[in-house]
């Protein structure tokens, strides 16, 4: 294969753990909203947990994406 | 990208090694002074009914006091500083950036790197000199069988290790990729713009994304120096106290 078609098909590769960061966020967001509402009293504590959370996850989400604007674009 | 670039300002080379004043140095001198003298006239009168400013700086005070007692422990005051100059140097720096033309600074690994090394080895020195050789029992969590304790351990150390990768890789990703996102999105609108005739309708979209993206930048941003601070005081709690 050319080095040019190789380097765009890893940067599709690059971008397949979005599909666990997806089925986690939606975890985190389908147990989060669960939470509150079995007990709005405790949205306070919870708000904080779940950002907490959510900026971890998804911070591999950027990862992959960062990976793969290096493999296509440097 | 013609936004992340270094441009030297005022060039200093002391010895072969290059120290000069770029454009990032005179971002983060921007924000501090912002800071100190924003939180300086917050502080000067001390209203009894207090004045917009000091609910601010109050509140900011009060959120990074409340994210050290739930985190480290109640009787972690002596990190506050820490934990308080880190928290605001990031917002600032996360902040900042949203301003057209300025520069990010945390969206670069030099910088970010730099504030995980100092909480790493800040972590490593106060566990050392308050715990002495004790501090590595660190690695060995209580209650694992003996024949799995190697690869526990081996895990352990590798984790504490990677710590301040993860802590500024994180920040630094999530600038970047934000920041680029922006833009990706801004070209599709003079993608439409360039194409004649009516076709500039279709550049509305994309405008309006960009806006709701502006905003989401800026929760990205202080999100960003949030968990910024409250992984460093999970950090923090492992110097506090050793349980066996």
């Amino acid at each position: 294969m050319e080095t040019e078609a190789v380097r765009l098909l890893a940067g599709a590769i690059a971008l397949l753990p979005l599909a666990g960061i997806g089925i986690g966020l939606g975890n985190i967001f389908a147990s989060y909203n669960e939470a509150i509402g079995r007990n709005p009293g405790a949205a306070d504590l919870l708000n904080k947990k779940f950002m907490f959370t959510f900026a971890v996850t998804e911070a591999l989400g950027i990862f992959a994406l960062l990976i793969a604007f290096y493999l296509v674009f440097a | 990208m013609h936004q992340f670039q270094i441009a030297t300002l005022i060039p200093i080379e002391i010895g072969g090694v290059d120290l000069s004043f770029t454009n990032s140095s005179l971002w983060m001198l921007i924000g501090a002074i912002i800071s100190i003298v924003g939180l300086t006239i917050a502080s000067e009168r001390k209203a009894m009914i207090p004045g917009r400013l000091q609910v601010g700086a109050e509140s900011l005070y009060h959120f990074i006091e409340d994210l050290i007692s739930d985190n480290v422990g109640g009787s972690a005051k002596q990190y506050f500083p820490l934990v308080f100059t880190l928290f605001v140097i990031v917002l600032i720096g996360n902040f900042l950036g949203m301003i057209p033309y300025s520069f990010t600074y945390t969206s670069h690994l030099a910088v970010t790197a730099g504030l995980a090394l100092l909480v790493f080895f800040t972590v490593l020195i106060i566990g050392i000199a308050r715990h002495g050789f004790h501090f590595f029992s660190l690695f060995v969590p209580p209650g694992v069988p003996m024949w799995l304790l190697w690869l526990v351990v081996l895990i352990e150390i590798v984790s504490f290790i990677s710590r301040p990768i993860t802590l500024s890789v994180r920040l630094f990703a999530n600038m970047v990729a934000g920041h680029v996102l922006m833009k990706v999105i801004a070209g599709f609108a003079i993608m439409f713009a360039s194409m004649g005739g009516i076709a500039w309708i279709g550049a509305i979209l994309p405008v309006a994304l960009n806006v709701v993206m502006v905003g989401f930048e800026f929760f990205i941003g202080f999100i960003q120096a949030y968990v910024f601070a409250v992984l460093t005081c999970i950090y923090l709690r492992d110097t506090m106290e050793i349980e066996h």
